[in-house]
C-alpha cells in the first residue's frame, strides 16, 4: 500500500515520464559525492559566528562546541543539498533572540531535527545554532551522548529549556516525542498527542513560538510495522519494519533519498499565567498544533513528488 | 566578631583561619593538633563530642560558628563516620541554641544531588538529594545536610548557612583531587560530561562570605565556568586510559577492595553523568566571585603533590 501510495504521487503519470526521468537523473547525480561543488563558501564563517556567544571558552555550559561541527560540515552539506535537497519556506521571517521552534517529528531517526538545524545554520540570516531537546535516555549512550552535546543538543528537561531561553537561544522541541518519530506510515502526517510543557515555558519566558512543519521525513523510512516486543527486548524505542528493512539488510538502513520541505510558520505570541491548569494550556497548544497540521496538509498537497 | 571554627586543623579550617584571624577573633576546636598556627588563634584540642566542649561555647560569647568538623574519609568505618559526623553536628547545633549564637555555617557538597542521567544541566538548591541512590557512603553527608536543613527551619533565630560546593580541587584528599592526581587517568570511553571544579581557596572565601550578616539558607557554590571532563584531563598533562563503561564500575570496585585505588566505585558515575549546580542565589546573596579560573585551579593541583597531603 505504501509503495502504491508513493508511486501514485506522480510517477505513473505517463505524460510526465520524461520530466521524471530527468529528475531521477538529477537525484542520481546528487547521490555522487559532489560535496565541494555545493559546499556554501561561507559555511565555515557561519560556524565561526556561533563562537561569538562563547566568550572565548571552547564550549558553552552545555558542552556545545561550534568547532566540532566543522569536520562534519561537508557531510551535513551533502545531506542537506544533495541527498535530501532540502527546500525551506518562511526561513527569513524568523524572530531574533529567544525563540521556541515547535515541529512535527517523523521518520524513525531524528534526521528532521538535523535538517532543521542545518537549515538555520546554512541559510539562516543570521546563522543560528538550534538547540534541540533530546530524549532522556541519550545521556546513557557512550559516544552518542558526547557527540550530541558537542553539536549543541541538550537533554530535554524544563530546567534546561528555561536556561537556554534565558540565554536567548533558539530551542527546538518535538512535543510528540517518540510517539511521533516512531509512528508507522499509515499515520503519516497526522500529528500525535502533544505535550504541554513547551507552552508553559514559552509563557513563563515570554518566548515567541515558531511552528515548523517538516514534509518528506515520513517517507525516508516508511514503517509498515513496529516490532514492539523485539524493541522492548533490545531496550530500543522501536524496531520498524520498512519495505527495505530488514529485507535488504544494511541497505535497508539507508534512508530513502526523499526530498525535504521545511515550512517555518509565522511566530505565534502567547501570554498568560504559565501555572494555569492543563485545560487552559490545552487550548493554546491546540492552536500551535493546528498551525503545524495546516502547514503539513498544505505542504503535502502542494508537493509535486516525494523524491523531487 | 568572635568566630568559633570546629575542625580548624583540617585543610579548610586552616585556610579559613588564615583569612579571618587578622580581622576577627578566631577560636579553634579540633582533636588534631594545628601546626603553624597563627599566634592569635586560640586552639582547644578536644573531641567535639566531649561534654567538656560545652564550656568553650558557654564562655565563648561567639558571634558565629563555622562547623567543619566533618569526616569525609570513605575508608573509615561507616559507624565511626556516622556517629562522629551526626553527633558532632547536633552538639554544635544545641550549643548555638543554648548560648544564643546568631550564626552557623556548615559545609555540605554538591555531591548530595548525585550524578544522574536525567539531571538538568544546572541543579538548583530545591533539587532532591539523590546522591545516595547508588553511593551508600554519601548518605552520611546527605543526613548531615538534611539535619542542618531541619535545624534551619526549627531555629529561625540562628542564621544557618549550608554550603554545597562543587568538586573541590587542591591539597585535599577528596575523590576529584585524588582522581586528577593519578599517573594514568582512567576515563569512560565515549563519555565526556561537563564538570564544575572549585579551587580550595575559593571554598574558604565562600565560607568567609557566608559569615556576612543577613546571609542564611542553603546555597550551591560553584567555581570556574563548566568545562568538559576532557579539558580537565588535558590540563593535568597526564596520559589517560579509556575503559568501556560497563566494565569500569566492577573493575574499580575490585581495585578499591584491594586498596589499589582511592576512588570509590560509585564515583565513576561522575565520569558519565552531569552533576552541576546553579550558584546564582549564592552570588546574589553574598556578591561572592571565585578568584581562581580553571588554569589557576589546575596549576594549583599540579603544585600539590602527595607530600602536601598531611
Amino acid at each position: 500500500m505504501v509503495v502504491a501510495r508513493m508511486l501514485a504521487l506522480g510517477s505513473i503519470d505517463l505524460s510526465r515520464a520524461l520530466h521524471h526521468a530527468e529528475a531521477i537523473g538529477r537525484v542520481l547525480r546528487g547521490l555522487e559525492l559532489t560535496v565541494e561543488r555545493r559546499l556554501p563558501a561561507d559555511l565555515i564563517d557561519r560556524i565561526d559566528t556561533l563562537k561569538a556567544d562563547l566568550g572565548g571558552r571552547s564550549t558553552d555550559d552545555f558542552g556545545f562546541d561550534p568547532e566540532a561541527i566543522k569536520p562534519l560540515a561537508p557531510f551535513l552539506a551533502w545531506l542537506y543539498y544533495e541527498y535530501f535537497r532540502v527546500e525551506t519556506f518562511g526561513l527569513h521571517d524568523l524572530p531574533a533572540g529567544r525563540v521556541l521552534f515547535v515541529s512535527n517529528h517523523s521518520g524513525q531517526l531524528p534526521i528532521d531535527g538535523m535538517m532543521i538545524g542545518s537549515a538555520l545554520l546554512f541559510e539562516g540570516r543570521p546563522p543560528r545554532a538550534v538547540r534541540s531537546m533530546i530524549e532522556r535516555w541519550v545521556p546513557s549512550l557512550p559516544f552518542v551522548s558526547t557527540f550530541f552535546a558537542r553539536v549543541g543538543q541538550v537533554l530535554g528537561t524544563p530546567e534546561n529549556c528555561r536556561t537556554l531561553l534565558l540565554q536567548d537561544e533558539a530551542v527546538l522541541v518535538f512535543p510528540e516525542g517518540i510517539r511521533g518519530i516512531n509512528k508507522t506510515y499509515d499515520k503519516a502526517y497526522q500529528l500525535q498527542a502533544f505535550g504541554h510543557g513547551f507552552m508553559r515555558l514559552a509563557l513563563e519566558n515570554r518566548t515567541p513560538i515558531v511552528p515548523v512543519a517538516v514534509v518528506g521525513a515520513e517517507e525516508q523510512y516508511p514503517a509498515l510495522w513496529n516490532l514492539e516486543p523485539l524493541a522492548r527486548l533490545l531496550a530500543l524505542p522501536a524496531v520498524p519494519i520498512t519495505p527495505l528493512f530488514p529485507l535488504t539488510g544494511l541497505l535497508g538502513l539507508l534512508p530513502l533519498p526523499v526530498r525535504y520541505r521545511i515550512h517555518f510558520g509565522r511566530p505565534m505570541y502567547f501570554s498568560g499565567d504559565p501555572h494555569e491548569e492543563e485545560a487552559a494550556m490545552h487550548d493554546r497548544v491546540m492552536q500551535v498544533k493546528q498551525a503545524i497540521q495546516d502547514m503539513l496538509d498544505r505542504g503535502v498537497a502542494e508537493r509535486e513528488h516525494i523524491f523531487w | 566578631m568572635r568566630i568559633a571554627i570546629t575542625g580548624i586543623s583540617g585543610r579548610f579550617g586552616r585556610l579559613l583561619a588564615q583569612r579571618l584571624h587578622r580581622r576577627h577573633t578566631v577560636v579553634g576546636i579540633d582533636r588534631r593538633p594545628y601546626h603553624e598556627r597563627p599566634a592569635d588563634v586560640e586552639l582547644h584540642q578536644i573531641d567535639i563530642r566531649r561534654q567538656r566542649c560545652e564550656d568553650i561555647f558557654r564562655a565563648g560569647g561567639f558571634d558565629a560558628v563555622v562547623h567543619l568538623n566533618v569526616m569525609h574519609d570513605p575508608r573509615a568505618s561507616s559507624e565511626d563516620h556516622h556517629t562522629f559526623n551526626i553527633r558532632g553536628t547536633t552538639r554544635v547545633m544545641e550549643y548555638c541554641v543554648r548560648y544564643a549564637i546568631p550564626k552557623l555555617v556548615l559545609l555540605s557538597s554538591a555531591d548530595v544531588y548525585g550524578p544522574r542521567a536525567e539531571n538538568p544541566q544546572f541543579l538548583t538548591e530545591d533539587a532532591p538529594l539523590m546522591g545516595g541512590t547508588r553511593f551508600g557512603e554519601i548518605r552520611d553527608l546527605i543526613a548531615l545536610d538534611m539535619c542542618a536543613q531541619s535545624f534551619f527551619w526549627k531555629h529561625p533565630d540562628v542564621a544557618t548557612v549550608i554550603l554545597r560546593p562543587v568538586h573541590i580541587i587542591g591539597a585535599v584528599r577528596n575523590a576529584p583531587s585524588n582522581y586528577l592526581r593519578l599517573l594514568h587517568i582512567p576515563r569512560l570511553a565515549g563519555f565526556d560530561p561537563m564538570l564544575q571544579v572549585i579551587h580550595e581557596a575559593d571554598v574558604a572565601d565562600a565560607i568567609a562570605a557566608a559569615l556576612k550578616p543577613g546571609v542564611r539558607g542553603v546555597y550551591n557554590v560553584a567555581g570556574c565556568a563548566p568545562v568538559p571532563l576532557s579539558t580537565l584531563l588535558r590540563l593535568t598533562g597526564r596520559p589517560r586510559i579509556d575503559f568501556p563503561h560497563f566494565l569500569a564500575e566492577a573493575a574499580v570496585e575490585r581495585l578499591w577492595r584491594l586498596r589499589l585505588t582511592n576512588f570509590p566505585a560509585p564515583e565513576v558515575d561522575h565520569l558519565q553523568y552531569v552533576c552541576m549546580v546553579d550558584d546564582g542565589p549564592f552570588r546574589a546573596a553574598t556578591g561572592f566571585r571565585p578568584a581562581n579560573d580553571l588554569d589557576a585551579t589546575m596549576a594549583h593541583l599540579r603544585l600539590t603533590s602527595a607530600a602536601d597531603l598531611r
